[in-house]
This record gives C-alpha cells, sequence and structure tokens, in this order.
C-alpha cells in the first residue's frame, strides 16, 4: 500500500498549489539558466554568423567587440592575398538609435561587402541587398518588416530581407547594411563640421576606414598560421575564430555571466531551504500519524518510503510545471532565453538531490517521534 | 470468560518497574508490578492520573523499556532485564493490537485501508489485505462504511474500526487507552461488547486502561495502580 500517494490524494488541493508554489521557484531558477545561456548565445551570434577563421583588426586591440578597432579600408585587399585565404571581406559594426514610427528603436549595425564574407548567414524572408546603396536586412526582433522604411544618419533605408535570432551581445536587434553606407553613416561628418574641416584646409576627411577584416581560411590550411602573417604588418593585429570567441565570452560578456551565475546558485540555494521547510512543515503536520505507525509495527523505512516518496514526487511536478511555464512563455522575454536539454535535465537531478537531502531533516524529526506519542491524548 | 489458571498467560508482568531520571529528580513510575493476564479475559487496569497506567501499557506493548523485571507476551519472554528481541515494532505487529482514545485512524486511508495497511505491514498483497479487512469490518458490523474516510465515520463507527485494525494481524493481546471515553454510555456499551466477543471468540486477552465508570461491570479482573503499585485485584 503506497501511504505517500494516499495522503497526497487525501489533501491534493494543499498538495498542488505547493507544488504550483515550487513550480514558480524552480521556473526562476530555469529561466535564469535559460538568460544565461541566452546571454552566451547572443554573445556569440554575431561573431559566428560570417563564418569565418581569422580576424583582423587594429593593431594593439582586441576588437572589434571587446574594443574599437579602426583599420584603413584596402586592408582586406592586402588580407586576400595572403596565402591560404579562400575570401575576405570588410567589416564595421555600431549601435544606433532611431525611430520606427512613433517607436524608439536601438539598432546594432553591421556594415558588409555584399558577395563577400561578413553578411547575414540566413535569410529567412524576402532577399539579400542587391543595390550599392540604402536597402538593408533587418532581424525580426526589429518589428520590422519586408519593405519597411528607417531612417539611418541622414538616409532612409528599405528592408528587403529578415533574420531570425541575429542580436548583439547587448541584445539589440541586428540590420545588415552595404559597407558603404555603414562607412558613411558611421564616420561620416555631419555638413557643419565638414564645412569647419574644408575651412582648415584639411578636406571633409575620409570614411574609407572599416572596423575589421574577416578572413575564410582554405582547407588544410590553419587559421593561425594566417593570423601569424597578418600580424607582421605593424598596424595590425589579428585572431582566429576560437580567440575571438574567447574575448566575447570571457571579457564582454563576463560580468552579466557571472552575475546571472551567482544568481542562479543562489536561487538554487533558495529553493532548496524551501523545499526543506516545506517538506519539514509537511512531516510536523503528520507526527501522530507516524506515531501511530510506529505504534502499530510499520518499519522505518516505511515512514522514510511515506517522506522521501512525498519529497521527490512534489520536486518533480514543481519542475514539471516549472518548466512547462517557462518553455511556454520564454519567447516573451525581452531577451533571448535559450533552454538547452541538458540544463532541463541537470536542474532536474539538482530537484532531486535537494529534495533527498532536504527531506532528511523531515525524516530525522520522524525517525525521533516516540511511538507513545500516538497513546497521548 | 475462560480465564482457566491453568492455561498459559497470555500477558505476563513479573517485578517490572520503572523509573525516570535519577537522584533528586528520580520519579518511581511502576514499582515491582506483577500481573497476569489470560486468553480470553477482558481486564481493567484503573488508577488516577500519574499512578502509573499508561507506563505500565507502555511496557507491556514494547514501546517503554523497564528499569528491571520480566515480561511475558503470548509465551515468549521478551524481557528479561533487558529486551530479548531488536525488533521490537515486528514483535508489536505480530503479537499486540492497540486500541486508542481517540482511535487514530490515520486521516488519509478509508475504513478499509485503515485495516488493510496492517496486513500490508506483515506482509500480505493488497487483493488479500483488502479481503480480509472487508471481513474484519463486516465483523465488527461496520462493513457498510468500509469506503468511508475517518472524517466522515461517527465516534462509534470510527472506534469499531480501530478495534478492526487491532485485530487485523489476529494479535492474542489486545491493549486499549481509554477506549471508551470519547463515547457516550451506548455506544461505549457497543464497543465493550465487541471486545468481549473478540476476547471469546479469539481467545485474546484484552487489558484497558480506563476511567469510565459506566463500563467497570463489563470487566473479569479489575487491577488499580496507585503511585506505581499494584493496589488490588477485583474480580
Amino acid at each position: 500500500m503506497n501511504l505517500a500517494y494516499r495522503d497526497i490524494r487525501h489533501n491534493l488541493g494543499r498538495f498542488l498549489l505547493t507544488c504550483f508554489g515550487l513550480s514558480l521557484l524552480l521556473g526562476v531558477v530555469l529561466s535564469m539558466i535559460g538568460i544565461y545561456r541566452g546571454l552566451v548565445e547572443d554573445a556569440l551570434t554575431l561573431v559566428r554568423t560570417p563564418v569565418v577563421d581569422v580576424w583582423v583588426v587594429e593593431s594593439g586591440t582586441r576588437g572589434p567587440f571587446a574594443e574599437s578597432s579602426r583599420i584603413p579600408g584596402d586592408t582586406r585587399e592586402s588580407i586576400a592575398r595572403l596565402q591560404g585565404v579562400s575570401a575576405a571581406g570588410s567589416v564595421t559594426y555600431q549601435s544606433v538609435e532611431t525611430l520606427s514610427g512613433s517607436n524608439k528603436l536601438r539598432l546594432y549595425v553591421v556594415g558588409y561587402e555584399p558577395g563577400r564574407p561578413g553578411g547575414p548567414d540566413r535569410i529567412v524572408t524576402g532577399r539579400a541587398i542587391g543595390r550599392s546603396h540604402y536597402e538593408m536586412v533587418a532581424d525580426k526582433r526589429t518589428g520590422l518588416s519586408i519593405g519597411g522604411r528607417v531612417e539611418l544618419g541622414r538616409d532612409t533605408f528599405t528592408v528587403v530581407g529578415l533574420t531570425d535570432g541575429q542580436v548583439s551581445s547587448g541584445g539589440d536587434p541586428v540590420i545588415y547594411i552595404t559597407l558603404k553606407d555603414s562607412q558613411q553613416l558611421q564616420f561620416e561628418l555631419a555638413p557643419p563640421a565638414a564645412r569647419r574641416e574644408i575651412a582648415r584646409g584639411s578636406g571633409p576627411g575620409d570614411t574609407d576606414t572599416i572596423n575589421a577584416v574577416v578572413a575564410r581560411v582554405s582547407p588544410n590550411v590553419s587559421p593561425e598560421s594566417v593570423a601569424e602573417a597578418a600580424r607582421r604588418w605593424k598596424h595590425l593585429a589579428a585572431m582566429s575564430q576560437a580567440e575571438q570567441e574567447h574575448i566575447l565570452t570571457r571579457s564582454v560578456v563576463e560580468r552579466a555571466r557571472k552575475q546571472i551565475g551567482l544568481f542562479t546558485a543562489l536561487l538554487l540555494i533558495v529553493s532548496a531551504v524551501i523545499i526543506a521547510l516545506i517538506l519539514y512543515t509537511m512531516t510536523m503536520d503528520k507526527l501522530r500519524e507516524i506515531a501511530t505507525l510506529k505504534l502499530i509495527g510499520a518499519p522505518d523505512r516505511t515512514i522514510v518510503g511515506l517522506i522521501l516518496q512525498q519529497a521527490l514526487a512534489m520536486g518533480m511536478i514543481g519542475f514539471g510545471f516549472g518548466a512547462l511555464l517557462i518553455t511556454s512563455i520564454k519567447d516573451y522575454f525581452p531577451r533571448r532565453v535559450v533552454l538547452q536539454p541538458e540544463d532541463g535535465l541537470a536542474l532536474a537531478a539538482a530537484v532531486i538531490l535537494v529534495c533527498v537531502l532536504s527531506s532528511a531533516l523531515g525524516v530525522r524529526l520522524a525517525l525521533k517521534v516516540d511511538p507513545a506519542t500516538a497513546l497521548a491524548s | 470468560m475462560s480465564n482457566s489458571q491453568s492455561e498459559m498467560p497470555l500477558v505476563h508482568v513479573r517485578n517490572v518497574s520503572k523509573h525516570f531520571g535519577e537522584g533528586e529528580t528520580r520519579v518511581d513510575a511502576l514499582r515491582d508490578v506483577s500481573l497476569e493476564v489470560y486468553p480470553g479475559e477482558v481486564v481493567a487496569l484503573l488508577g488516577p492520573s500519574g499512578s502509573g497506567k499508561t507506563t505500565l501499557l507502555n511496557v507491556i506493548g514494547c514501546i517503554l523499556e523497564p528499569s528491571t523485571g520480566w515480561l511475558s507476551l503470548d509465551g515468549e519472554v521478551v524481557y528479561d532485564g533487558h529486551w530479548l528481541r531488536s525488533d521490537l515494532r515486528k514483535l508489536r505487529l505480530e503479537k499486540v493490537g492497540f486500541i486508542f482514545q481517540f482511535h487514530n485512524l490515520l486521516p488519509f486511508l478509508n475504513s478499509t485501508d485503515n485495516v488493510a495497511v496492517v496486513l500490508s505491514l506483515a506482509g500480505f498483497d493488497t487483493a488479500e489485505s483488502n479481503r480480509r479487512a472487508i471481513e474484519l469490518l463486516d465483523y465488527l458490523e461496520v462493513g457498510h462504511r468500509k469506503d468511508a474516510m475517518p472524517a466522515n465515520l461517527s465516534g462509534g463507527e470510527a472506534q469499531r474500526v480501530a478495534i478492526a485494525r487491532a485485530l487485523a494481524n489476529q494479535p492474542r493481546i489486545i491493549l486499549a487507552d481509554e477506549p471508551t471515553a470519547a463515547l457516550d454510555s451506548q455506544r461505549a456499551g457497543i464497543v465493550m461488547d465487541l471486545l468481549r466477543k473478540v476476547a471469546v471468540e479469539q481467545e485474546a486477552a484484552i487489558l484497558a486502561v480506563t476511567h469510565d465508570e459506566k463500563i467497570f461491570d463489563r470487566f473479569d479482573r479489575i487491577f488499580h495502580l496507585r503511585d506505581g503499585r499494584l493496589d488490588s485485584q477485583n474480580t
């Protein structure tokens, strides 16, 4: 006879309410893990999208994401000529804020040369940029649609294609425009400033500057050897894709990652304490019944089983509800929440462990109950 | 009544003492108590509060270890200066049934399951446990309430289910702590009749602690306890 099941069935409403409360808590823990994963994923999206092997940036910097990097626009041609490089492209990166209708829109603008590495890897709707000016490919998260128009700087751009899931490490949706447009947006002086520069006799300023050159290497060529060759130019620094990813995760999002990780650990501890208190209270409520069971001859394993089975049922139902809840609402979070099966399984295992450990308090209390208590009026 | 003194007593307590604490704080709850209860007997344990009735019941029920003495249950010596068995709960399950003042039914089990749980603990499978439980409930004329939860039973019905539970594993010793205290005189009489029926038909020994004067005449013998000593015995 399963006493745990009978007891749960008898107090089903109360048990489910407790499970629901626990599910909210575990849902928050799971969402924190998802936000943590999302943060790392977001940080890596931009650096993985061009599908390249080598990043060439300004000497003495770890750009273009961790630090500012500016190199001459003709660097791409030099890199493309290095032995082992199969393709190279110039890229610029910048954050802008504009309006879409009456809504403020924060965007991360990537400038690239169509037909060369650096652009979007997959367009889910519409087409890639076909004209040399004033077209853009935007991510769905911008809320823009094909044919939508957005003002960037002094020009108006038309959305011709949409990507899905392209965000910067800060969570801003990405848009792609041509390198020329992005250079104008980033480096061209405003007319009053340009007039002042001309009056000084220094000209309106050169806009042929880029943030980085990205390069793909031929099969059987080591990206390290290409990076090493690029570093021979004193004004350039180069790193492999793996090094760039390492910089992003260990430098750009490191504090946010640690903060969320620490908060998740704290939440797990709070959950463990709450589960322990719930189980202890549930056992306290049953002391007389436990004493009666002992008096009529129930062995300790029956009593331990009663508490442990209820603890595990509560933990698993709470985890199940929590996972279901977060899975259904994760897409409504302002930033990406990545729920990976292995994280879910790890949390489920942690919940089981916490339930077993937390029930130890209740078990200890139950085992100490004197059967004579059942005789007391 | 079938307490032929030639039979072996089911409960045999010899020179049992129990004290709590030591030195100035020492309290002698039982002092050199000896008694015997035979198959078919229904006996009462009387005495004022603090006289040692519940302590004696706990000692006989193997819940409390005596300080000195000798105890035999159903022909097996279980205490002789120390417990002779380590599995006292199993001993209780095999030999002793308990009836409580407030029936102490498990609130999350229905009447059948409250009885079947003892059989389940004794190793019977679910079907057999349920069959025997229903038989017992019928025997105690409460079979029509087999699916009722304890909260929905009247005091008399609940006490009958509790008696059925005490009898489930066919123990030959029934210990009852104020079994009729929560019942009116009519229901108290019914419960005592049932205990008598059990004692006679199952050749069990029933030892009840009671203050309930209205049922004194239902006992074969009455032991009086005072200050931990067996004061007198009425027949």
